[in-house]
């Protein structure tokens, strides 16, 4: 057990410090100009130079890798151009409206995924089981943006259910005082009724936009995992046994469709703190996607590199934090030789593949 | 599925090839019986015939030039004149719709064949030599693997601009480690069979081993991949357009009509928006669909 986690925890660290170098790599030694890009390409020689200059790109490579260590370490990730502060600053107050959005579609989609995943993967073949893949694929060929338009339109311009795609809350709702930052916390906590419901509301669309898509790949993880449960020694042991249906189900299929599940969810909430970003952008929310889109707009490149740098660095930390409870779930790994579990063969990745890579333990091992 | 499969699925052996012309029917009929055992297969095949039809036809017939601004008839919802409306610059939905699957289409074959291309080779070397190379390009992808690929794509079209080809270029480079891995770990799989062994012996090169007998006999799962990411390409590369960072108005994109129709969806003008949408949605399931065929396949034949 300690061997297996120092061994994940020196991955995390390498990989951690590999994300660093490409997001430099990205930004400074692909062939483009920032300072031509801020300019839109029509500024004459010496405004490009003085540009250049203020962005520090006349300097070195090496001089430009160590303010941006420096900034690193520093904890403040550069300053933003388009609103003064430092983007640390900046995507942390943005980060718990995201977070609202990505907890609440998460909690949506394993509501509806899980439980269908279940079902189908127990009646293989059946109709329930035929409309449980066809609702994954669709589910995952639907543009995300597209989807969050379409819901705009039935049911803010059509039926005026839900209210206007302008952030979290109308622009006349007393705000809480601040103690979370997260606008719904802070309005329940501090009893103010009329703003935490119409949080909610404005949280519905959003919520449910990410949500639908995030279901296909959850409902096709728990199918396949209730599949294999479901062909597996001990399920043929235990229905040899006489048991009921509901009783495997409880014994058997849950606990080991959980960890799956688990590692599924962890990677899935990660690409939502980046994927949000086109959400965010039609409904108005203003999370840390938002405020990467406002910066892809305005070229504004400390911002574009801080936010891309951060959400690297949380999907590699979400990944650790997966690893090691599933190491708390599935005893195999606990007890195992050498971190447990057989070497598989990466899959081909489907339904959601950006949520979905292969997990990292039982990969690259040789 | 799984184990009726690896009869039906199983490739007509060498006896069936060396037969005379008199058994040539079968062979359509065993492919009507393969559409209908397979559902998937019969849908993506039709809704693909569906859209290549839609882009090419509709190059050539289109009703009106997708970019021809026409400030009198802004606006117009769908009727008989412009079956899907029109918008803001009075161009035809329609139209639009047509040649924008038509550039997403091939936009997304070209990034799936490009990834396809690069990833696989690489993965063919870093699988078969082994040894520090593999530890190298494996540690490269694990990294590159760590960001979202739709960010990491949006991050290098940020960098070096959107034109077309750059778009397509930022969508391939985060496609590749994909495509790498799992050819790769096919490669693994393959490299000690008997055939690989004979050959060697044989005193072969290197390389021609590589090219002849590793690479054919691993190539299936990178290939289901690459059908996969077509469609993906098509969902990435309208999304990044859609944010503006991807091919550029006035282009008719899906992405970029979907975008160009946002700012009218709050007051009812809905069709802009949602038209080009439902063709990307068609061109990706087809891809999907076939894609889930093929995987299948695979695995029916493989186990």
């Amino acid at each position: 057990m300690r061997r297996y986690i120092i061994r994940r925890l020196g991955l995390a660290v390498l990989t951690l410090a590999g994300i660093i170098v490409v997001v430099f790599l990205v930004t400074h030694i692909l062939p483009g100009n920032p300072a031509l890009v801020t300019t839109g390409g029509y500024a004459n020689r010496h405004t490009l130079q003085a540009i250049e200059q203020q962005m520090g790109l006349n300097r070195s490579l090496a001089a430009q890798f160590g303010s941006y260590l420096a900034n690193i370490v520093h904890g403040t990730l550069g300053t933003s151009y388009t609103t003064g502060n430092t983007v640390a600053h900046d995507l942390l107050t943005r980060l718990p409206a995201t977070s609202e959005l990505a907890v609440a579609s998460t909690i949506i989609a394993t509501i509806i995924g899980v439980p269908a995943g279940i079902i189908a993967g127990m009646r293989q073949g059946s109709g329930a089981d035929w409309i449980g893949r066809m609702a994954a694929i669709v589910g995952t060929s639907i543009p995300l943006y597209w989807l969050g338009l379409v819901l705009i339109v039935i049911f803010y311009a059509d039926l005026h259910i839900a209210p206007a795609p302008s952030g979290e809350v109308n622009a006349f709702a007393v705000v809480p005082p601040s103690y979370t930052h997260s606008l719904i916390l802070d309005s329940l906590l501090s009893g103010n009724w009329s703003t935490f419901f119409d949080a909610l509301r404005h949280l519905a669309l959003p919520a449910v936009t990410l949500g639908v898509v995030e279901t296909a790949p959850i409902l096709k993880i728990t199918r396949s995992a209730t599949l294999e449960v479901e062909r597996s020694d001990y399920v043929r042991t235990a229905r040899a046994y006489g048991l009921s249906r509901w009783e495997i189900l409880k014994s058997d299929v849950l606990r080991n469709v959980a960890t799956r599940v688990l590692t599924a969810l962890g990677v899935v909430f990660g690409f939502l703190l980046g994927g949000s970003i086109l959400v965010e952008r039609i409904y108005d929310w203003p999370g840390m996607g938002l405020y990467a889109w406002n910066a892809v707009t305005t070229t504004d490149y400390n911002a574009i590199q801080g936010y891309i740098l951060v959400v690297g660095i949380v999907y590699v930390l979400l990944n650790l934090v997966v690893d090691l409870l599933y190491s708390v779930v599935d005893p195999r790994i606990r007890f195992g030789p050498a971190g447990g579990g057989s070497r598989r063969r990466p899959r081909i990745a489907r339904a959601g593949r950006r949520l979905v890579s292969p997990p990292m333990p039982e990969t690259e091992r040789h | 599925m799984g184990v009726t499969d690896v009869g039906v699925g199983a490739q007509p052996g060498p006896q069936y090839d060396a037969s005379t012309p008199a058994r040539r029917p079968s062979r359509a009929r065993h492919a009507l019986a393969e559409l209908s055992r397979h559902p998937n297969l019969a849908v993506g095949s039709l809704l693909a015939a569906l859209v290549v039809i839609v882009a090419i036809v509709g190059r050539i017939a289109a009703p009106y030039n997708p970019l021809a601004i026409n400030a009198g008839r802004a606006l117009l919802p769908p009727g008989a004149s412009h079956w899907f409306g029109t918008d803001e610059f009075g161009r035809d939905v329609f139209s639009r719709v047509v040649y924008g699957t038509g550039i997403d289409l091939l936009i997304g074959l070209v990034v799936a064949a490009l990834a396809l291309v690069v990833g696989s080779v690489i993965g063919l070397i870093s699988g078969y030599v082994g040894g520090w190379i593999d530890d190298i390009i494996m540690r490269i992808v694990d990294i590159v693997m760590s960001f979202p690929s739709f960010l990491l794509a949006l991050s290098i079209a940020v960098v070096i601009g959107n034109t077309v080809r750059n778009v397509i270029i930022a969508v391939t480079i985060a496609y590749i480690p994909y495509i790498l891995r799992l050819t790769r770990s096919s490669v693994l799989t393959v490299r000690g069979a008997d055939y690989v062994l004979g050959a060697r012996a044989a005193g072969a090169l290197r390389s021609r081993v590589m090219a002849l007998h590793v690479l054919p006999n691993a190539a299936g799962p990178p290939l289901v991949q690459a059908t996969l990411m077509s469609g993906w390409a098509i969902l990435d590369v309208s999304g990044l357009s859609f944010l503006g960072v991807g091919i550029q108005p006035p282009s008719p994109e899906l992405g970029v009509q979907v975008a160009q129709g946002a700012s009218y969806i709050t007051s009812g003008q809905w069709w802009i928006s949602v038209f080009p949408g439902v063709a990307i949605i068609l061109a990706v399931l087809a891809f999907n669909f076939l894609g889930d065929y093929a995987d299948d396949k695979l695995r029916g034949q493989g186990s």
